[in-house]
């Protein structure tokens, strides 16, 4: 019997980047990644806007490079897992297939949260997470088709405007007050809004669609507020769920995504880890110490290759038996969030964590032009967010970075 | 010496590139990044770097040689 592999679960950008990661780190043992989608890693961010708009619905187009450090990794794609017995370290497939790890990573992300209201097996209904579901909403958004968003944040914003584009007539349902009120806070959110509907997007805000109708296909919803509107596309924005289900049974804590200590490994529910167990990207809920360390997932695109990277550094070390693991372990982690929107000519480019904030301040430029707001929780920065100005935005990212960092004898 | 390139139909300026390589990519005073498309085998671990936090996957290493 040759030497067990490394299994990583989830076959996009955090299971692809903890691949690469293992073998910059050294690790030269076999690599079995499995993924539930029949395609090769690919970049979600393009689907909700080029890609739906555009029309070039292929895989080549949004491809992550494959480079050629990871060229003998074993790729097994549309391979769903479906358990993972992590006392006798091994997960199963579908089919029921036992495959015993070394050690294993979990990057299985998010998939999207559906209306409770009835839409399974309802024509004209969507949601937007992998390629396959980017391709067939863009076959219903054809000119002049009434489209409802259920949902105002971000996928919700950007499925609008890009429909909106296609020349359909949209009306996007919120039950905040404002559209992405959390990440971009009520000056910036009111201004989104208000663009959006120089667009000619309505916006049905501080409620929800509370039933789907029509018989086959949607013919329309009925809001909670018992209001109708007519659509032929009901797209479900809604927010997300963490892909665990496949744990359950085992020794973990799954509460908002799969609890880690900082350096990514899978903590027990006493909080001891499993040492031989990591997890990485949107699935994970770990400690950042720019935020005080309390744990949470934080779902921007830039996080599962950051995780990652730590994961895979300190597998790499403990699997060649490095004496200095135990330092790599305590290293300070403090992964900087960023994220960024396309809606019409409105570029967003954010860092840090704007919904914390109790209070937002303009630093530069002109609200209905260009601009760039800071998010404070009293004093310190916790967030910067701008519409265009990318260098103005990008001054304040170290700023941002230092959010968590109180100097002795300082009042936090 | 490594050869940068970045495909200017995907690049759309966001300048994370920039933070992580910055001697190899920078944004201009128009917000516009700028590249030096041949340098020092030492940029190679920030190269990889910038490929990996592009949004657009825009940039590639030719060779490294």
């Amino acid at each position: 019997m040759g030497l067990l592999p490394v299994v990583i679960v989830g076959a996009s950008l955090g299971g692809l980047r903890s691949a690469e990661a293992l073998r910059r780190s050294g690790y030269a043992g076999p690599i079995t990644v499995f993924g539930d989608e029949p395609h090769a890693p690919y970049n979600r961010p393009p689907l909700s806007k080029d890609v739906l708009g555009g029309g070039d619905v292929t895989h080549a187009s949004v491809a992550f490079p494959q480079r050629a450090a990871t060229a003998d990794v074993d790729w097994r794609l549309g391979t769903r897992i479906a358990s993972a017995d992590l006392e006798r370290r091994l997960v199963r497939t579908a089919d029921g297939t036992e495959v015993p790890y070394r050690a294993l990573i979990v990057a299985t992300g998010l998939r999207p949260k559906r209306l409770s209201a009835r839409t399974e097996g309802l024509a004209g209904t969507f949601a937007l997470r992998t390629l396959d579901d980017a391709g067939a909403l863009s076959d219903a958004l054809t000119p002049g088709t009434q489209v409802v968003i259920a949902g105002s944040g971000f996928v919700g914003c950007e499925v609008a405007a890009t429909a909106r584009q296609l020349g359909c007539e949209v009306t996007v349902v919120g039950s905040g007050k404002l559209p992405m009120l959390g990440p971009l806070g009520p000056a910036l959110a009111e201004e989104l809004m208000r663009r959006h509907e120089a667009h000619g997007v309505r916006f049905r805000l501080g409620t929800h669609v509370a039933e789907a109708l029509g018989q086959d296909a949607v013919e329309g919803v009925r809001l909670a507020d018992g209001s109708e509107v007519a659509c032929q596309v009901l797209v479900e924005a809604i927010g997300s769920l963490h892909n665990t289900e496949w744990l359950h049974g085992n020794d973990v804590d799954v509460d908002q995504g799969l609890r880690t200590d900082s350096a990514m490994r899978v903590l027990r529910a006493d909080g001891r880890p499993w040492v031989d167990v990591f997890a990485v990207g949107d699935v994970a809920r770990f400690p950042n110490a720019i935020y005080g360390d309390v744990p949470a997932s934080i779902e921007h695109w830039n996080i599962p290759t950051e995780t990652a990277k730590r994961a895979s550094r300190i597998l790499a070390m403990q699997l060649a038996e490095d004496p200095d693991v135990d330092a790599a372990i305590a290293e300070r982690f403090a992964p900087v969030p960023s994220f960024w929107s396309d809606q019409y000519d409105i570029h967003l480019l954010a860092y840090g964590l704007p919904a914390l904030a109790d209070r937002m301040e303009l630093l530069a430029g002109r609200t209905d032009g260009e601009c760039v707001y800071g998010y404070f929780v009293g004093a310190r920065m916790v967030g910067v967010c701008g519409i265009g100005m990318r260098s103005e935005v990008m001054k304040f990212r170290e700023e941002v970075s230092r959010y968590g960092h109180v100097a002795i004898g300082e009042p936090a | 010496m490594l050869k940068v390139d970045v495909d200017r139909t995907q690049c759309q300026n966001f300048g994370q590139c920039v933070l992580e390589a910055p001697n190899v990519f920078v944004l201009n005073a128009k917000d516009e990044m700028e590249y030096t498309p041949v340098v020092d085998d030492s940029e190679l671990e920030n190269v990889e770097a910038a490929i990996d936090v592009c949004p657009m996957q825009a940039i590639s290493l030719v060779s490294g040689r």
